[in-house]
This record gives structure tokens, C-alpha cells and sequence, in this order.
């Protein structure tokens, strides 16, 4: 199972991850603030992850971590 | 048997201070995998502009060199000629590199010198506020060109990939973007393209890459990933134009 | 060594390389051309590397980029181009790097001409670029006293980690001169743990970072202290001036570099006419041998001190600050590149005397 992690207090919640996520695993919260004061990145389907990585390429923050099968 | 995809040790363990969804945070990543990969990291050194990168010398785990404005190429130069084993790479924005720079960076690639430019051209300069920039698309606005860059006042944006690639010296020129996935994966394999020709010695080496600033594009970090392809690439065709 | 006849632009470029220097950034321009020249031919032979600049501007920037890899590395213009270059000073006496910067100063302001000029004096003394730092500046008056300090230039940047820089004028560069090169033995460089010579975490060296961007207020604040403190003991340590024939004379002229020659002859004439005057040469231009001036000028004989200059008046400034009021401190000179001889120096010591 392929695992999807977001560092939240690194997150900018700048939607990006969210944008190129092929299978709607991740969305901007809209309930609780981080560290930063931004709307983190948040996993929301991890179970529709298919481990592609794409969040990670084009987090400008590198705040997310894939384990991956 | 999983593999964990996260952060390399070359990209020190800092928050950036970049805008969110701007760029430069992915292409930061890029090269530090690429010197992990190419385990380079003890013999490399890199430039940082001034622009909005100007504090990435706190940003990767190697030596680094703050250089004034546009003369960074220079000063790889210097580096590069007291220590030809080792590994250059300069980082600079479309100000520092296609305005004020154009003599330093045209020059290296014409003496073919041995090192590497990762270019971030997101057609404006964002540091100093959204002001126009040489790579600033007719008709778009900005702090400078507040109704639209105009081509009859100040003509229209240089193309730098293009430009360099005609120069005998350079090795390696090609143009890339980070609005897709397959353009991110391209970003980093020309990256490390241009690394392996400088390690091989070829001469001038420099990945010219598209990138979104939304804070002064006035665009969601989504919103300027679609713009780069709506707007910029059309005008700034991607792929390699030098490869020896 | 024997006594070798040599023009200064190439005495210093072999002194250079014989105090260490091994890598050199110029471009072309009238008269320090043959620095550029003769170190093209002469560093690969000894190992290091010319080359030659888009501009004065990239070759100082080279030159920090060289500086900062822990290189003894140097650069030379005219004038014009030492105004390329101002930044570029200012950015490495921040970033703390070591260099030399030779200037063979031309008439100006603007192109001005090819001849020797002393224009440039406040450019180098106060700082021609932005902020407050400063550079170390001899003003040799010989192509014997330029070889020698040479190795004087590239020690005391590596000590402070400041630039250097020589404030010569086309006189000097294109004259030539017996000169005595002493052979460099074997050069101790000292150690340069600052500098960017490979970074392996975890490992010895830290990690070398060559900047000069401080955005925090404090963090400025600490670099600042850092070099002023770096300054006093220059201040204390390093000043060099030549008092001749000073003790008891009558009048002191005042002058640097090439003037300072013609006035001994001018002091040769007077002293033909029972007139005693002296020459105070200031050797280290920054930092200013104030003290020197001021026990010269102070002392009962003097009546009045004349400051000599290829200027419209740069150096009369500092003289006038280190007499703080004692003596009367009279000028002449004047813009461009007329250079006095020693007779109208004389004239204007017996015009002074008659009242």
C-alpha cells in the first residue's frame, strides 16, 4: 500500500500537490491552520494512491513523503 | 519491500522562503537530487544571483558563493579556474541573468566555460516587486509595463536558450517548464543532462526553465501553472537546442 | 637576483607572481596594458591561469569568484575600468575575500586621456563603492618600491582578507627602471579554511559560504563589527610613510606616488638656495599615517606645507585633517594630467616664503 505523507508545518498550501494528483488522494484543508499560518495540504483518500509521485515532484517545499510498494 | 521518497540531504533541512507554488522550491529540489545522484555533492559549489534565489546559498549543502547582480557566471568562472576537478553550477532568475547578466552569461557560454546555469525565467521579476523583465510577454502586466509590456516601446521578450545555443562554446542548451508532470520529469533529466556535460568536460552547459510566480503573476499557484502553458510555452518553445 | 631594466607594468605583473599570484582577471586598457600582456605569457608557464574578461566589471567578479576558491588572484585597470569595478570591490571587502586590485591611473573624469593622472585618489581611498568599507592602498613612487610591495600586497590581503589596492599611475606603469626581483623561494600560503575548496558533510572543513547579503539588521551588524574592528588593527599596524629630509626644514611638501619624486628635486633646488624643505610621502594611502603629518608639520621650523597633486586637490584633504589646523596647508595641482615639474614646485615654495 503506498503511503502519502504531508510534512505539515512545511506546507504553504499553495495546491499544487493537490492540482497534479491523478486520483484525488490529497485536498487543501479547510478546517485547521499550520504552523505558518496557511491551510495545509492533507491526505484525504490514501487509499486511492497509486505511489506516482507526482505531489512530490512539484511540491515547491518538499513537504510531502511517499513510501511506496 | 517499500522505498521512501523524500527530501535529499543535499537540500538543507531549512524552510525556503519562496512564495507558495512559486518554482524555484521544485528546481532547488532538482539539483540537489541531481548532485546526490551524480555524487558530486563534496566537489560541487554553487552561485546564487541576486533575485529571489539570493538566499539560495542557505539552501543546499555545498559550498556557495552570494554573487552581485547578473555576475554570476563570472564568478563560476573564477571558481571553476582554481578548481577545474571540481563542479560549478550558477542559479539565476530572468533579471539577473537575461538583463543585467547578458554579458557575463553570453561570454561564459563563448569561452565555453565548464560549468552549469539553471535558469529560472518566469517572466518578471519577482524580488523586487513584479517589475518588467526581458522574458515579460507583450501584453503582459506588470509593475512596469502597468497596461501591458508594449513590443513598439521596449520590443519583445529574448528568447535566452535559443540565443546561447548559437554560441560555438555551449554544449548543452535546452528549455524546459514545470507545469506537468512529464515536464517536471524532463526538467530534472535535463538538469542532470547538463551536469554529466559539464563532468564530461564538453563546455558550456544551461537548462533554461519555465516557472509560475503567482504573487506577481496575480494567479493561483494552479492558475500559473496553466498559464505557463497557455501563454509562455507557446511563445518559449521547450527542448533541447545544443547538445554535443 | 641581478638588476633587471624592466617597464613597471611588467615588474609588477612578475613581482606579482613571485609573491604567489597565480591567477589573473583583466582587459585591455591604456596604460596597464602590458600587465594583462605579460601575464598571459608568463602564468601558464608557472602553472596558473590568465584570462582575459568580457569587461573590467566580470573581471573583478572572477577575481572574487577566484579569491573566495582561496587563490591568490589579482586584477589591473586605468582608471575608467577601476570605476567598473567599484561593486565589485565593495562586494568582496564584505564577503571578506583577498585580492589585489592595480590601478595605473589615467587623466580623467571620464575618458580623459592616457597620461598619468592621481584622479583617482578619493575613489580609492574613501571607497569608490557602495557602503562603508575599506581597502588597504599603497601608493608606490617607483617601480622598485611597487615590485617590493607586491608581496607586502598579497600577505596583508590574505592576513585581513581585504582587497588590496596598488594606486599607481601610467608614469609608473610605462617608465622603465633597474628593478631587483627577489626569486620567491618556497611560498607559505597560509591556510584558507574559509574558502570554498570542496565541502563533504560531516567532514573537517565546514561548509564555505562567500557572501555579502545580510538582511537581518543584526546579522549586518555582526559583519560590520566583524571588518571595522579588522580595520583599527590595520589602522594600528600597517601605516608606511617616507618623511625626508623633514627634521627642521622650513616648509613640508606633501605628495604621493610619481609627485613625490619630483618634489625631492624640487627640495634638491631649494636646499641650493639655503631654503630647507622636507617631503612627507604617505606609502600607505588607507591606512593614513596621520600621526607622521601631524609631528612633521607640528614641529616649531615649519612655517607652511605645500600638498603637490595630479589632482584638483584629493590628498590636500587628509593633510588638512592631520594638521588639524597647526600649519597652514597650501595646494597645487590640477585636474587632468598635467604633472608638475620640480621647478614650478620650487617657484611656489619661494612664492610662499616671499609672502
Amino acid at each position: 500500500m503506498n503511503k502519502v505523507t504531508i510534512l505539515e508545518d512545511w506546507c504553504k498550501g499553495c495546491g499544487l500537490c493537490v492540482r497534479i494528483c491523478p486520483k484525488a488522494v490529497l485536498a487543501i484543508s479547510t478546517t485547521h491552520l499550520n504552523k505558518k499560518g496557511y491551510y495545509p495540504a492533507e491526505v484525504v483518500a490514501p487509499e486511492a494512491c497509486i505511489g506516482c509521485a507526482g505531489c512530490f515532484r512539484t511540491c515547491p517545499d518538499t513537504a510531502i513523503e511517499i513510501e511506496k510498494e | 519491500m517499500s522505498t521512501v521518497i523524500k527530501k535529499t540531504p543535499v537540500l538543507r533541512d531549512v524552510h525556503l522562503h519562496y512564495c507558495p507554488g512559486c518554482g524555484h522550491g521544485i528546481v532547488h529540489r532538482m539539483v540537489s537530487e541531481v548532485i546526490e545522484e551524480l555524487g558530486i555533492q563534496g566537489k560541487c559549489a554553487g552561485v546564487a544571483p541576486v533575485g529571489c534565489a539570493v538566499f539560495a546559498y542557505n539552501y543546499f549543502e555545498i559550498d556557495m558563493y552570494e554573487a552581485a547582480h547578473g555576475r554570476a557566471p563570472a564568478v563560476a568562472t573564477g571558481f571553476k579556474r582554481v578548481h577545474p576537478d571540481h563542479y560549478i553550477f550558477t542559479y539565476q532568475g530572468d533579471g539577473d541573468l537575461a538583463s543585467i547578466g547578458t554579458a557575463e552569461i553570453v561570454h561564459a557560454a563563448h569561452r565555453g566555460e565548464k560549468i552549469t546555469t539553471i535558469f529560472i525565467n518566469n517572466a518578471i521579476y519577482g524580488m523586487t516587486g513584479g517589475q518588467m523583465a526581458p522574458t515579460t510577454l507583450v501584453g503582459q502586466k506588470t509593475t512596469t509595463s502597468p497596461l501591458g509590456r508594449d513590443k513598439d516601446h521596449c520590443g519583445e521578450p529574448i528568447r535566452m536558450a535559443e540565443m546561447l545555443s548559437t554560441i560555438n562554446g555551449s554544449a548543452f542548451i535546452a528549455r524546459t517548464a514545470l507545469n506537468t508532470t512529464p515536464n517536471l520529469i524532463k526538467t530534472k533529466a535535463a538538469i542532470k543532462k547538463a551536469f554529466e556535460t559539464q563532468m564530461a568536460g564538453k563546455g558550456f552547459s544551461m537548462v533554461e526553465i519555465l516557472s509560475p510566480c503567482p504573487t506577481n503573476w496575480g494567479k493561483a499557484p494552479a492558475e500559473s501553472m496553466e498559464w505557463i502553458g497557455e501563454a509562455m510555452i507557446p511563445y518559449y518553445p521547450l527542448g533541447t537546442f545544443k547538445e554535443v | 637576483m641581478a638588476k633587471k631594466l624592466m617597464k613597471g607594468c611588467e615588474a609588477i605583473a612578475e613581482a606579482a607572481i613571485q609573491a604567489g599570484c597565480r591567477y589573473f582577471f583583466g582587459y585591455p586598457i591604456t596604460p596597464q596594458n602590458d600587465i594583462p600582456e605579460y601575464m598571459s605569457l608568463r602564468l601558464p608557464q608557472v602553472g596558473g591561469c590568465f584570462l582575459q574578461a568580457e569587461s573590467e566589471l566580470a573581471a573583478i567578479n572572477m577575481v572574487y569568484g577566484a579569491g573566495g576558491a582561496g587563490a591568490r588572484v589579482m586584477t589591473s585597470s586605468s582608471s575608467p575600468g577601476i570605476s567598473l569595478k567599484q561593486e565589485g570591490i565593495s562586494t568582496i571587502a564584505a564577503a571578506e575575500i583577498p585580492c589585489v586590485v592595480v590601478n595605473m591611473m589615467r587623466g580623467g573624469p571620464g575618458l580623459g586621456n592616457i597620461q598619468a593622472s592621481q584622479g583617482d585618489y578619493f575613489q580609492a581611498v574613501k571607497g569608490g563603492g557602495h557602503g562603508d568599507y575599506h581597502a588597504i592602498v599603497y601608493a608606490p613612487a617607483s617601480i622598485q618600491e611597487t615590485v617590493d610591495m607586491m608581496q607586502k600586497a598579497f600577505d596583508k590581503a590574505d592576513e585581513y582578507r581585504t582587497p588590496v589596492i596598488i594606486l599607481a599611475d601610467g608614469l609608473i606603469g610605462q617608465m622603465m627602471e633597474p628593478v631587483e626581483l627577489k626569486e620567491a623561494k618556497d611560498l607559505q600560503l597560509p591556510e584558507k579554511p574559509w574558502a570554498a575548496t570542496g565541502y563533504t558533510p560531516g567532514g573537517k572543513k565546514p561548509r564555505s559560504v562567500l557572501n555579502s547579503l545580510y538582511i537581518e539588521t543584526e546579522d549586518l551588524d555582526e559583519l560590520v563589527d566583524r571588518l571595522f574592528e579588522r580595520y583599527a588593527v590595520i589602522e594600528k599596524n600597517e601605516k608606511m610613510v617616507e618623511c625626508y629630509n623633514t627634521e627642521g626644514a622650513e616648509y613640508i611638501l606633501c605628495a604621493y606616488g610619481t609627485v613625490a619624486r619630483i618634489c625631492k628635486a624640487a627640495i634638491r633646488i631649494l636646499g641650493e638656495q639655503g631654503i630647507k624643505c622636507g617631503l612627507v610621502r604617505p606609502i600607505t594611502l588607507w591606512p593614513f599615517p596621520s600621526e607622521a603629518v601631524h609631528e612633521a608639520l607640528a614641529q616649531e621650523s615649519v612655517k607652511e606645507a605645500l600638498t603637490v597633486e595630479v589632482s584638483a586637490g584629493q590628498l590636500v584633504e587628509d593633510i588638512r585633517l592631520a594638521a588639524n589646523g597647526i600649519k597652514p596647508v597650501q595646494f597645487m595641482g590640477k585636474a587632468g594630467s598635467r604633472i608638475p615639474s620640480a621647478e614650478e614646485i620650487a617657484e611656489r615654495i619661494l612664492e610662499m616664503k616671499r609672502g
